[in-house]
Parts: C-alpha cells; sequence; structure tokens
C-alpha cells in the first residue's frame, strides 16, 4: 500500500506555490522592504480599523484593503481581523447558511427518534434540553435553573425556570417538563434516550421542580438529562411529538426532510442576550462530501460539518476556510466477544491487543485527526479521567509471546468488518492484519456487506469492526457497553469486581473516590477486556470567513450541536 | 375504428398489463429484500422490546399477499401509504420531488434534444470532414466520462474557480423561475453532454441511411443544396428512430439521474428512493417503483405512437 496517498498532489501544490513566490518576489524587489516597514506603521491608524471592524462598519474586505494599504501583510491583517471581532463580541442579524451531511428524507422532527446528524442539529437550533454539557465538561443550566440531589444521589430535584414560552406562546411549566420525561421512558415512544430513563423509578411535579427518584443512586444523572432526544415539549409531546413546537432560540419555518430546514429567530426567547445572533438558520442537507466541500469553497454557504480526514488539511488551505477539528469522545473499535472461543481466552486477547499499531491507525485512517486509544472506551474528554494509566504499544515480541502462551492452533482468526463500521473501517482491518501477521497472528478479514451489518454482524459475531460515539460521562459508556446485564454489551465481558465498582462509582458524590474508582475499572478493562481501540477520532467542522464564535466541543460535532445558536456572522 | 385508434388503444392496454406486472415485481422485489424495516428505523439502538412494538405498529405481521392486495387498492383509488419512518403523505411528499425531477428533465430536454439533432444534421452534412470528426469526437468523450466526474469537474471550474454558477442546485417554493434555472444550470448542463452523444449519434446514423436511397439522388439531382436535401428529404423518413432514442433518453432523465442529483445536492425522486431504500421504507420504495415503471412505460408507449404517426405506410395501411 502507498505511504499516504494524499501526500502526492499536497506536495506538488505547495512547490507550485512557492514557485509562483518566487516570481513575485523576483518581479518586485522591494516586496520584502514592504514587510519590514509594518513594525513602523502607526498603530493609532491599525486599531482605529480593528475598531470599525469590531463594531461591524467594516467588511473583512475592506479591512483587508486598508491593511494592505498600510503595508500589513495579508495573514497578519487576517489576525488583526479575527481579534478585533472576538474583542467587540457577537453581533446580531444576516443568514446562516449550514451544509450538512447526515440528513434523510426519512427524518421527523420527533425528538425521540432523532439519530443522524441533521436532525441532532435542528434539534438543537429549535430546543432545549434541561441542562447541557459545556466543552469543559460542566453543567450549563437550561430549562433548568438549578439541580440539587438528596445526600444518596438517589432523588434529583430540577428547579424549572419561570418565563419560557413554547413557540405556541404557551408557558413551558414542570408539568410539561415530566410529560416530557416521561413519554422518553414509555417503551412504545421508540425513544433513543430509553436506555437513559430505564433507571428512574418516579416522577413528580412538586410546586417549581420536578423531581426525578432513581431505583439505584446515579451522581451523574443531571449529566443524562443533556441527552439531545430529551428536549422539552408542551405536553412533553405526547399529542403531536413531530409537529417542532419547542423553546428554542429558534422556530422552525420551512421543513423539507432531506433537503432544506429554515429556522428563524425566536424573538421571545428567553436567553436571546447569549444565544440566536442570526436571524435565520437554513440547513441544506449535503450528504455528498466533495459536494459539501465546494460549497464552502464558493461561499454558497458558511458552516459544514464531517469534514473528511483525507481532505481536511487540503480544505484548510483554501482561502477563506477554517478547519476545526476537536479530539472527542468517539471512537473506533474492534471488538471480541470475551465468552466465545478462541477469544475466551486473556492471552489470545492480549496477543491482538499488542498486535495493532495504534500510531500507524491514527496516521493513515484518520490523517492524523485523532488520538490514539488505550483498550478503554475513556478519554480525556470525559471527566474525571486518570491519565495514569500505561499506554499499550504495538509490541510484535509481547503479541508472540500471548500467542503461543494461549496456546491457539494457529487457525486464522476471523475478523468482521465492513464499510459501515466506521469510515475506513475496511482499510484499518487490513492493516490490523499486517501488523499482526508481523507477531505470526494470522487474521482473516471478511467483508461483511453494510446492509444488516448492525443486526447482523455487530453484536453478534465474535470478532468485528465497529464504533461508539463515547458518551457524556464515564458512567454512561461504561453501563451502556460493559456492564454485565448491559443490552449492548458487545465484547461479553462479565466481570464481577467491574461491575460492583460500576455501581459503587455511580453512588459516589465524592469526585475523589469516584476517579480513582473509574481508573481501576479502566485497568480492569485494559488487562481483562475484549474490547480493541486504536483510536480515538476528532470531529472536523469547517466554516468560511465570516463566521464568528466557532469554538470547537468534544462533546460532539457543530459545537455539540449548537453551533447554530453560537456563532454570529461579520460583514 | 381507425386502424390507429385501435393500435394506440391495444398499445394502451398493454402498458397498463404491463404496469400490473411491474407493480408484482415491485412488491415481491421489496420483500425479499434482506434486513428488516423496524432494525433499519431504530438502527443500533434497537432493543427487541423496542423493534416487537415497531414491528407490530407498522403492520409487518400480516401476510404479504394481503399486504398486496390493501397497496394495490390504495394505489388505484390515489392513496400511495404514508411513510413508514416519517409518517408523512407519501403522494404529497413525493409530489413536490416528482415535479422536481420533471423541472430538471424538461429544462434539459429543451436544451439538448434540439442540440443533438442539429448537431446530427450539421455531422451529416460534413460528414467524414472535420465538423462531423469533431462533433463525434467530443459527443463520444462526454458520454464515456462518468457524469460524476463530468459533475465535479463542472463544480471546479463554474462553481469553485470562476464562481459562474451555484456547485449546490437545492431548489424550494419561494425561489424564482430566474433563481431555479440558475441553481440548475450545472446539472442540466452535465446532463445534456451525458446524453447528447447517444441521440446525436443515432441522428446521425439514421440519416446516413436513409441517405443512400434512390429518392436522395434525385432531389441532389434535381438541384437541391446538401443541407436541404438532408432537413427536408433524408430527416422526415429517419424520424422513427431518431424518436425511439430521444424517449430513451428522456426516460433516463426521469428515472437514472440520481448520480447527478447527489452531486448537486438536488431533490429530486432519484435521491429520495435511495434515502428510502436504505431505510427500508417499503411503501415509499413501491411507490417510487412504480412511478418509475409507469414513466417508462409511457414513454416507450409515446415513442411507439410518435413513430407510427411519422411513418406514412403505418400511417396509411392498405
Amino acid at each position: 500500500m502507498a505511504d499516504r496517498p494524499e501526500k502526492g498532489p499536497q506536495a506538488g501544490a505547495r512547490l507550485l506555490r512557492d514557485s509562483k513566490v518566487k516570481k513575485d518576489r523576483a518581479k518586485r524587489p522591494d516586496a520584502n522592504r514592504e514587510m519590514e516597514m509594518t513594525g513602523k506603521i502607526d498603530k493609532n491608524q491599525i486599531d482605529y480599523f480593528k475598531l470599525r471592524a469590531g463594531l461591524g462598519r467594516m467588511s473583512r474586505r475592506e479591512f483587508m484593503g486598508r491593511m494592505g494599504a498600510l503595508g500589513v501583510s495579508a495573514a497578519m491583517a487576517g489576525t488583526f481581523y479575527a481579534e478585533a471581532v472576538r474583542a467587540a463580541g457577537p453581533v446580531k442579524g444576516g443568514i446562516l447558511k449550514v451544509g450538512l451531511q447526515g440528513g434523510e428524507s426519512t427524518n421527523s422532527m420527533d425528538p425521540a427518534l432523532a439519530a443522524s446528524q441533521v436532525p441532532y442539529f435542528n434539534l438543537n437550533a429549535a430546543a432545549e434540553t434541561l441542562v447541557e454539557v459545556t466543552p469543559t465538561g460542566e453543567l450549563e443550566m437550561r430549562v433548568a435553573e438549578a439541580v440539587e440531589s438528596s445526600a444518596d444521589a438517589k432523588t434529583w430535584m430540577f428547579k424549572i425556570r419561570k418565563g419560557i414560552t413554547f413557540h405556541n406562546g404557551k408557558d413551558l411549566t414542570p408539568a410539561d417538563v415530566l410529560a416530557t420525561l416521561e413519554r422518553h421512558s414509555d417503551e412504545n415512544a421508540k425513544s433513543g434516550a430509553l436506555g437513559i430513563m430505564k433507571g428512574i423509578e418516579s416522577m413528580k411535579v412538586d410546586g417549581d421542580y420536578v423531581a426525578v427518584t432513581l431505583a439505584t443512586a446515579n451522581a451523574d444523572l443531571p449529566y443524562l438529562m443533556a441527552d439531545y432526544h430529551l428536549m422539552i415539549q408542551p405536553n412533553g409531546g405526547k399529542d403531536a411529538p413531530a409537529d417542532a413546537t419547542f423553546s428554542g432560540a429558534y422556530v422552525l419555518k420551512s421543513d423539507e426532510p432531506g433537503v432544506r430546514h429554515v429556522f428563524e429567530r425566536n424573538p421571545n426567547y428567553w436567553d436571546s442576550a447569549n444565544r440566536g445572533h442570526v436571524d435565520q438558520i437554513e440547513v441544506l442537507v449535503i450528504n455528498d462530501p466533495t459536494a459539501r466541500m465546494a460549497a464552502l469553497q464558493s461561499s454558497q454557504i458558511n458552516l459544514v460539518n464531517r469534514v473528511e480526514p483525507r481532505t481536511a488539511s487540503l480544505l484548510a488551505r483554501a482561502p477563506g476556510v477554517t478547519v476545526a477539528n476537536a479530539g472527542g469522545r468517539g471512537h473506533y473499535v474492534f471488538i471480541m466477544h470475551c465468552n466465545t472461543a478462541p477469544f475466551d481466552n486473556n492471552d489470545l486477547r492480549l496477543a491482538l491487543k499488542y498486535a495493532i499499531d495504534r500510531q500507524e491507525m491514527v496516521e493513515k485512517i484518520l490523517a492524523g485527526y485523532g488520538t490514539i486509544g488505550n483498550d478503554i472506551p475513556i478519554n480525556s474528554a470525559y471527566p474525571l479521567f486518570d491519565d495514569s494509566i500505561p499506554q499499550r504499544a504495538y509490541d510484535p515480541d509481547k503479541a508472540a509471546f500471548h500467542y503461543k502462551k494461549s496456546g491457539h492452533d494457529g487457525t486464522p482468526i476471523v475478523l468482521r468488518t465492513s464499510d459501515v463500521a466506521f469510515p475506513g473501517a475496511v482499510d484499518a482491518s487490513q492493516l490490523f492484519q499486517q501488523s499482526a501477521s508481523k507477531a505470526g497472528i494470522p487474521l482473516e478479514i471478511k467483508r461483511e456487506p453494510g446492509d444488516g451489518y448492525w443486526s447482523e454482524v455487530w453484536n453478534k459475531q465474535p470478532f468485528s469492526a465497529s464504533y461508539w460515539g463515547g458518551r457524556p460521562v464515564q458512567d454512561q459508556m461504561y453501563s451502556t457497553a460493559y456492564y454485565s446485564g448491559a443490552d449492548w454489551n458487545d465484547t461479553r465481558f462479565f466481570n464481577d469486581s467491574f461491575d460492583s465498582l460500576l455501581l459503587s462509582a455511580r453512588a459516589e458524590l465524592d469526585t475523589t473516590k469516584r476517579k480513582g474508582m473509574y481508573a481501576e475499572m479502566a485497568r480492569i478493562l485494559h488487562d481483562e477486556g475484549g474490547l480493541i481501540c486504536p483510536m480515538f477520532n476528532d470531529f472536523i467542522d469547517a466554516h468560511g470567513p465570516n463566521v464568528q464564535g466557532f469554538v470547537a466541543d468534544p462533546g460532539g460535532e457543530m459545537m455539540s450541536g449548537i453551533a447554530g445558536l453560537k456563532v454570529w456572522l461579520t460583514a | 375504428m381507425h386502424p390507429i385508434l385501435k393500435l394506440v388503444a391495444q398499445r394502451v392496454a398493454l402498458g397498463i398489463l404491463l404496469l400490473w406486472a411491474a407493480s408484482v415485481l415491485i412488491f415481491v422485489g421489496t420483500q425479499i429484500l434482506p434486513g428488516d424495516v423496524a432494525q433499519s428505523i431504530l438502527g443500533q439502538a434497537a432493543t427487541p422490546q423496542s423493534l416487537a412494538n415497531l414491528r407490530a405498529e407498522l403492520g409487518l405481521n400480516d401476510p404479504p399477499v394481503t399486504r398486496y392486495f390493501a397497496w394495490l387498492g390504495g394505489v388505484l383509488t390515489g392513496d400511495l401509504g404514508t411513510s413508514l419512518t416519517n409518517g408523512r403523505d407519501i403522494a404529497t411528499a413525493m409530489g413536490g420531488r416528482l415535479w422536481n425531477t420533471l423541472f430538471l428533465a424538461f429544462w434539459t430536454a429543451l436544451i439538448a434534444v434540439p442540440t443533438a439533432i442539429l448537431l446530427g444534421l450539421v455531422a451529416v452534412r460534413y460528414q467524414g470532414r472535420w465538423p462531423d470528426k469533431l462533433i463525434s469526437g467530443t459527443t463520444l468523450a462526454t458520454v464515456s466520462v462518468p457524469e460524476f466526474l463530468l459533475g465535479y469537474i463542472a463544480v471546479f471550474f463554474l462553481a469553485v474557480q470562476y464562481r459562474v454558477f451555484p456547485s449546490i442546485s437545492t431548489v424550494y417554493d419561494s425561489m424564482s423561475l430566474g433563481e431555479k434555472l440558475n441553481a440548475i444550470a450545472l446539472p442540466i448542463l452535465v446532463l445534456t453532454l451525458t446524453i447528447l452523444g447517444h441521440m446525436m449519434r443515432m441522428t446521425r446514423a439514421a440519416i446516413l441511411n436513409v441517405m443512400q436511397s434512390a429518392y436522395i439522388e434525385t432531389a441532389e439531382l434535381k438541384g437541391l443544396g446538401g443541407f436541404a436535401v438532408i432537413a427536408r428529404h433524408a430527416f422526415p423518413n429517419a424520424i422513427a428512430p431518431v424518436i425511439n432514442v430521444v424517449m430513451l433518453n428522456l426516460a433516463y432523465l426521469v428515472v437514472g439521474v440520481v448520480v447527478v442529483e447527489v452531486v448537486f445536492v438536488y431533490p429530486g425522486m432519484g435521491q429520495y428512493l435511495v434515502d428510502h431504500v436504505a431505510k427500508r421504507d417499503v411503501p415509499v420504495v413501491q411507490a417510487c417503483g412504480l412511478v418509475f415503471a409507469a414513466v417508462y412505460i409511457g414513454m416507450n408507449l409515446l415513442a411507439d405512437v410518435m413513430s407510427i404517426l411519422a411513418n406514412p405506410r403505418l400511417r396509411h395501411p392498405k
């Protein structure tokens, strides 16, 4: 396999550019002198123009022109402009055009059914949850004004903010919140948040509060309420789940699933000082990556999601385009069933864990837009992560040692993979096969059709490729996929001490103690689990020159879904 | 009854029979698709309980024959059902998409068909000389290049580099006709290049065939110019195969342009069908399949009838 195929054209382009610059310099011998003079230019003039740009009285183009006239280099002027605009704070107005992958004509505005990227973005634009999780992992109060818990972390009280109205003009009441939580707890609602709601024993309205009582203590409950399915709806959406009446900063105006969604600013939004800067958001569904990037480069749209890692560095060089990537909680995995031969032998599992080259995967599969994994589903994007767990590296000798010790008879180990398992999954499986064969471990790759991969292969076959989007907190990630009783225990990991640690950590309100427990669980999984986690993938978004206020968020793409509310446009 | 009317009635009846056969095929085809609607809708997040609930709600537990006749009955009364995945009325949702597809097909045809025929005539007039070779070579090249590549080349030069036309062709109701035409300029260009070669070469071949006839020689002998002979005497006699190939290409413009729709993000039928196939939304897939079958059968019917009308020997049988 050729070494990083994208290197060729890149290197070519750079050469071309260099020679052009040289030619320009040759034509204009005074170019260098001009650059030197920048330092001597009257700083007052620059500051004056920065102020005007910051106030929005000057467009970017005009600003760049003035700076050019003052002898400031284009790169420097660009930085000045960004500084000025950021310092001035959000400006209201304009139409934000967003091009997103992950929309289908089958999408609905029912929050319970949301699964792909466009409904995720749309719901966040129009609706609000009780709380949100900030990029640094803290809770931000939204519909709830305050959260309190009983000492045993079993009963949680959410104080509902007053003065919020729904798009239909009705006040948002604690009863609406209760109804929302009830609907998502109902099996028939088919809610994606059903798993989260399962631990709830009872709920009731108590004055301005909604009280939630859990069957077992859970110190993370408020974080779970940030799940994007749990958008507050009038009467919980029990009457009309998909009619898009919410309480968020934008009101849905035009809804063509799979094509285009238009939102207008909600004039009655309670937090309009901090959110909802643009007048209108126009979401265009552009599933084709090339079309999406072309539309961004030709300035037809301002913001895109899902930049492909392979082309991200090329896109970043396009004029005016900024690529924003955030190391997230999503990760790509190879999963072994710990209770199925030959994977019931921990030495064989360890052999395979040592036989994978994580660094190579990050470089070749993610083009460097990601970080290496450590055979646990947790990384530094999670609160209470312990970074002292030793990093496992590619070690063919150790792999060969454990392989021999496992006594495996040498028949090829079948690894099932598919294009839908994660982007580049088939290539990644082949890299795994190569690195394993250097340790003398034969892997046989079985490529499965994308159709039915999630129903027939994942969580059914003993060794397959898959991905996880990550969860807001460690407890939820572990409870979803590594707890003995979990529906999606896709590594068939049954470990009593792990389970009991998980349950006691969940009830522990002392964060230092909890961190210690999570570290111990991570070590167990790291050494005995069925999870091979080679890499955590970055979220890669990109935006055009006049989008301001975009901050990459490890919680999810598009600033964890709320980019539409947080960014503003400059002229 | 006039023999033409009888012929047309026969063809229409056959067409309806064919459409019914297509409906059976579509239904059977969608039934033997692997996978399960409920599983596809719920995806990775499915639990056995939610799967069972959804399956019961969607009526997937009824026997297929019952479902076929329920569906056919609905179609005959104009009710295509509701989409399983988002609960929308299929006729309404598909109507908009079908309209978009026809809109694109119409404007492409308006440009491509006259251009192709004209180029065909010119190629015959200068047969074997450089205009003929240029036209044949260029159209052959544009036909041979896959349409998505043509699309990307057009986007790169005309949208990103020179910004003449938009790269995204999304159209919606509040746009004026001018805005819509501007939006679909690139797909029209690409589709025209894709179908031009086929029609042009057929025109050229059909006319050249006729050019060997004795009456062409007569026309030349009585002193008619090269182009007049072709346009007035050769072309009308070569029109039947041209009509056939034009209709075939028009049908392609309606049912086969999903790749171009994806490249230019055009909200047409193809993308709509593909989305729903991926989600196993069977009622929508069936409805789309039926519409596509109807378009194909209708176009072929039209081609047949028009060829007959264009041929005096068939028009006035002895």
